[in-house]
């Protein structure tokens, strides 16, 4: 097995360009599983871990970019107030030790339908900046997931970093799994408030071939929201918008819990986050 | 007999908590396991395993993976030079599959390759032929006779049937359940590994992680053909064990490959061939039904146990008996009548795992007694303390329980501690944790009690014996002990443990304890909470033999009385503590003392085949537990906030070691509870990995208090019980039991899933 390990980022395109049979690695929490477990075996890995200009994130113009080297555990720890629902996420990654070696973009290049950084990325509406020695595009995060660990990648390209809007809003995220730490999500849900707009951002995680949004529960808690009075939630809404965001999924039977249960679960973690989310919106508003 | 410890003055001795000389090592990583094995020029071992419960095997071919670059070894069924058979009790196993597979991962080839990977590419390279025939998963169908038998002789492994008092009597109050307990696996951290090294003489050596070196070397040679002595075993780091290594795993594999290849041969299992390379815990079905009268006292206990033993019979009789014998639990029964059958299924091999058929009996007991106590409206802790057996009450054996058993007073105690404070606001302390389920929406708290019974050392009239060679000789002008047994250390602390005892008998400071190996006699298995009992009762006696020829010189040379004599602080000494001699003189110079014993526990006899009366245990033991537990009853999602035990040890050798054993139990304990399970459907495994077999993290496991009551037993070294198994016995059903107070549901199975709280 080849190991390509460029020193820069346009290094590390031309070698993806010239190798597309090497398989990129950053953490390498799900490669190396892949390998250890003889599930995959690459030609080569291309190691991104030496490149500079991805280690890094920024701020500009109300947009968060977050390299593609950055860690879980940087995002949990720098990045809780510019994106809180992606920190909230990280936290729930692995253990300390993976959240020190694991990425946010290693996660997209996977793209798992139980990747728990995707939620959040749904939610808050973010866009995946790929790169090759073709040049950048960008995609939304809506549009990168297109099935079963697939994402829109092209074969000479690298994820360069994830650009997420800066809210100033609440956002939540929950993840359910059968032990209180460093478990794959039974089932997931991201939750972002946008009320300059008054629109409703949500992620499903682990309840679908790939994670996805609900948009006919965005739109009706959107409608239910007192946007203007910052009134209480209705009980009534909120259990509504429960149930579209469990219509949104299409969850299966596996060892990890039952299709039912992963529905019932969503249900009721998407009308507690949107309850949290919307309360702290109330009191933020007021204080 | 009794404690000699309180005199000693040389440190380190019984009773105080003594450093381990493996702790920082392994703290730091720098302690070598049996997978860090490596020797020059060695070779890789891999094994090709069946992907079929049950299989025809029709063909073989190796010409493929012969041919690959790098290999030098590719063996079947044909190249068992000795009988290709092994097994605990039966041998029933091959060692390589001949005519027929009958469980996922048996093995049916090896591979010998300079390399790791390629000795795996190569191995799948072999071509088997299966046919695969209908696999028998149904062990209650299975033992009904209902099945195709899977071996001469039927389906039923064994039979234990206990008959004590009127097997008609009838009670007013009658509670009735049927349980299931999953198959829990040992999940050790270390995988199954080994280096095996061929010697000019035609034997092997083989360095090997492992539980029982004597009786690896039995089932080796007997595989190989070749004489015991041929074959000599030397302990290697074990990295955990549970009960999971003591059937073979890839001990006659890697010596097969290097008598073939004339080379060293390491085998490392990768985590996933680990699930598939050792025995589970035996998955129970139960049917219970307990008869009291009107205040709760019990009038008779009857219960229905299926085991399912899965392919081979690995030690399932032995499971069978314990599930059996100690089916009514910690309890003053007067009448008894259990059945308990193990079963021969194409499921994975169940064998030996912490707890040994107990821990499946007292989810069924325990959740009875919980039946009982709401049958009769008294509180879950009363009924326990009503019913439990004391010291001179009998079991369902009809023997008589001749020392303490202090079940009331371990379930009064767990009952007083304090209880934990009330469900916090920080997520760490809710069921989800941190991954944000809730802020406390749905949660709910219970609490439960759970109360166990164990045997201690091995039963049913087992010829059960420890050896240890006690030598002491000058060394750089300081006397040295050096004590060598085949114990095996998997991380209790057995090592650290004979040091204690030989500090304390001999009163030398300095001492070495041996390389566990076969050039000295058998300790039995590392297993059933004994080695502190029996390998320490052989240490303790095989020093004392050593003292009394060091005092019996002092005694010649002073004219004392040597009753008046004993060792400290590297002399013999006098009643009053005077130096009466020095150990180095009384060795003068190059003189060594050394004595061997081989140490036997009282016998214990075999079970009436009709009624299953005998005195066929050497001791039992007991703890119980309270459990608290919050439960997200929307989500179904379950946080252990308290998990506290009480537990007789008879006497604490080592505290720090006993409170290791009771934290590590009950933690074994919850992960049955709440999470741990290798799912198989149809004789396949599904969630073979640690990504998919959880237990618990420190974020499930709470912090506990533990009470530790030291009752002495007049039978055992130091007053000694074994402390090993009894707690992850009953914090199973605490947990569960305060599950189901948490959210009124019958909850008639472990381990609990979210599904079964959230009824989706």
């Amino acid at each position: 097995m080849d190991l390509v390990q460029p020193a820069t980022w346009a290094e590390a395109l031309t070698a993806r360009a010239e190798r597309p049979d090497l398989l990129p690695i950053a953490g390498g929490t799900d490669v190396m599983v892949d390998i250890n477990f003889d599930r995959r075996r690459p030609e080569g890995l291309l190691d991104l871990t030496r490149v500079p200009e991805t280690a890094t994130w920024s701020v500009d113009d109300g947009v968060l970019r977050i390299g593609a080297g950055v860690t879980y555990a940087q995002v949990e720890s720098d990045l809780a107030d510019l994106a809180p629902g992606l920190a909230m996420a990280s936290r729930t990654v692995g253990s300390p030790q993976i959240r020190n070696r694991g990425t946010v973009a290693g996660n997209l290049g996977s793209a798992s339908p139980a990747g728990d950084a995707h939620p959040p990325l749904l939610a808050v509406g973010a866009t995946v900046e790929v790169e090759s020695v073709r040049g950048i595009r960008q995609v939304a995060a809506d549009d990168f997931f297109v099935g079963v660990k697939r994402n829109a990648l092209e074969p000479d390209e690298l994820i360069r970093s994830v650009l997420v809007p800066v809210t100033g809003a609440p956002q939540q995220f929950a993840k359910i799994g059968t032990r209180n730490a460093m478990v794959i999500a039974v089932a997931s849900f991201a939750v972002s408030l946008h009320p300059a707009d008054r629109r409703v951002g949500t992620g499903i995680g682990s309840a679908a071939p790939t994670p996805r949004r609900a948009p006919q529960a965005e739109e009706q808690l959107a409608g239910a929201l007192d946007w203007d009075g910052r009134g209480p939630l209705d009980p009534s809404a909120v259990r509504r918008f429960g149930e579209l965001v469990a219509d949104a999924a299409d969850p299966i039977d596996d060892v990890r819990g039952s299709a039912a249960y992963r529905r019932h679960a969503l249900a009721v973690l998407a009308a507690r986050t949107a309850t949290w989310a919307w309360d702290q919106h109330r009191t933020e508003v007021a204080s | 007999m009794t404690a000699t410890g309180t005199r000693a003055r040389t440190r380190g001795g019984v009773g105080e908590s003594a450093a381990r000389p493996d702790g920082g090592l392994k703290v730091r990583g720098e302690f070598a396991f049996s997978s860090d094995l490596w020797m020059e020029g060695m070779l890789w071992g891999a094994t090709l395993r069946s992907p079929h419960a049950h299989a025809r095997v029709e063909a073989i071919r190796t010409e493929a993976a012969l041919a690959v670059p790098g290999v030098f070894a590719v063996l079947t069924h044909e190249d068992v030079p000795g009988v290709n058979a092994y097994g605990l009790e039966h041998r029933d196993q091959p060692v390589l599959a001949h005519d027929r597979v009958r469980y996922q991962g048996e093995p049916v080839a090896l591979v010998a390759a300079d390399h790791p990977e390629t000795a795996r590419r190569a191995a799948a390279l072999v071509e088997v032929d299966y046919a695969e025939l209908p696999p028998v998963t149904d062990a209650r169908a299975a033992v009904r006779g209902e099945c195709e038998p899977l071996h001469a002789g039927g389906n039923t492994v064994r039979h234990v049937r206990i008959r004590r008092g009127d097997p008609t009597a009838s009670a007013p109050v009658v509670v009735t359940g049927e349980y299931e307990v999953g198959m829990q696996d040992q999940a050790f951290l270390g995988p199954e590994s080994g280096l095996a090294v061929p010697a000019a003489d035609g034997g092997v050596d083989l360095y090997v992680a492992t539980q029982w070196l004597h009786v690896d070397r039995s089932q080796v040679a007997y595989a190989l053909g070749l004489d015991e002595e041929l074959v000599r075993i030397t302990l290697a780091g074990v990295g955990g064990a549970f009960g999971a290594r003591e059937d073979l795993s890839m001990q006659v594999h890697a010596c097969l490959l290097a008598l073939r290849t004339g080379r060293a041969v390491k085998m490392v299992y990768s985590r996933e061939e680990s699930f598939f390379g050792h025995v589970h815990r035996h998955p129970a079905w139960m049917r219970y039904e307990h008869g009291a009268d009107e205040t709760g006292r019990l009038v008779y206990v009857r219960a229905e146990i299926v085991l399912d033993g899965g392919a081979y019979a690995s030690s399932t009789p032995a499971v069978v008996a314990n599930a059996a014998t100690l089916g009514a639990g910690p309890y003053a029964v007067p009448n008894v009548a259990i059945d308990c059958h193990g079963a021969y299924t194409n499921n994975p091999p169940c064998g030996a795992m912490r707890g040994f058929g107990a821990v499946q009996a007292a989810f069924g007991y325990e959740s009875q007694m919980d039946r009982l106590a709401e049958a009769v409206g008294v509180d879950p802790a009363e009924i326990r303390v009503l019913n439990g057996l004391t010291q001179g009450d009998h079991v369902a054996t009809g023997q008589e329980v001749d020392s303490a058993a202090p079940v009331a007073e371990l379930v009064r105690r767990v009952r007083d501690m304090p209880l934990p404070p009330p469900t916090g606001t920080d997520l760490r302390s809710l069921p989800g944790g941190v991954a944000n389920t809730t802020h406390g929406e749905g949660v709910r708290r219970g609490v439960g009690y759970g109360v166990g019974i164990k045997n201690i050392c091995f039963s049913e009239g087992f010829d059960d014996y420890s050896t240890a060679r006690v030598t002491v000789q000058v060394v750089g002008d300081a006397p040295v002990a050096s004590v060598h047994t085949a114990a095996v250390e998997v991380g209790q602390g057995v090592v650290t443990l004979q040091e204690q005892i030989a500090r304390t008998e001999l009163g030398i400071a300095r001492v070495r304890v041996e390389t566990a190996d076969t050039r000295v006699g058998s300790a039995g298995s590392t297993s059933a909470s004994r080695q502190s009992y029996v390998t320490g009762g052989a240490v303790q006696a095989a020093c004392r033999e050593v003292a009394a020829e060091l005092v019996s010189r002092a005694s010649i040379a002073s004219g004392a009385d040597p009753a008046t004599l004993s060792l400290d602080a590297d002399h013999v000494v006098d009643l009053s503590g005077r130096r009466v001699a020095s150990v180095v003189d009384l060795l003068g110079g190059e003189e060594v003392v050394e004595r061997t014993v081989e140490w036997r526990h009282r016998p214990t006899t075999t079970l009436d085949p009709e009624t299953g009366q005998g005195s066929a245990h050497v001791q039992f033991a007991f703890a119980a537990h309270r459990a608290v537990v919050d439960v997200d009853v929307e989500l179904g999602l379950v946080k252990v906030v308290a998990l506290d035990c009480a537990q007789d040890v008879g006497r604490a050798l080592n505290p720090g070691a006993v409170l290791g054993q009771v934290h590590g139990g009950s933690a074994q304990g919850l992960g049955l509870a709440v999470m741990e399970e290798i799912q198989v459907v149809d004789g396949l495994v599904r969630n073979p990995s640690f990504t998919d077999y959880l237990i618990p993290t420190v974020l499930d496991m709470p912090p506990m208090q533990v009470d530790v009551l030291e009752l002495a037993d007049p039978h055992a070294p130091y007053g000694l019980r074994g402390v090993g198994e009894p707690p992850t016995i009953s914090s199973t059903p605490a947990i569960v039991a305060a599950i189901r107070a948490a959210t009124g549901l019958p909850l008639a199975r472990v381990p609990v899933r979210p599904e079964h709280l959230t009824g989706t």
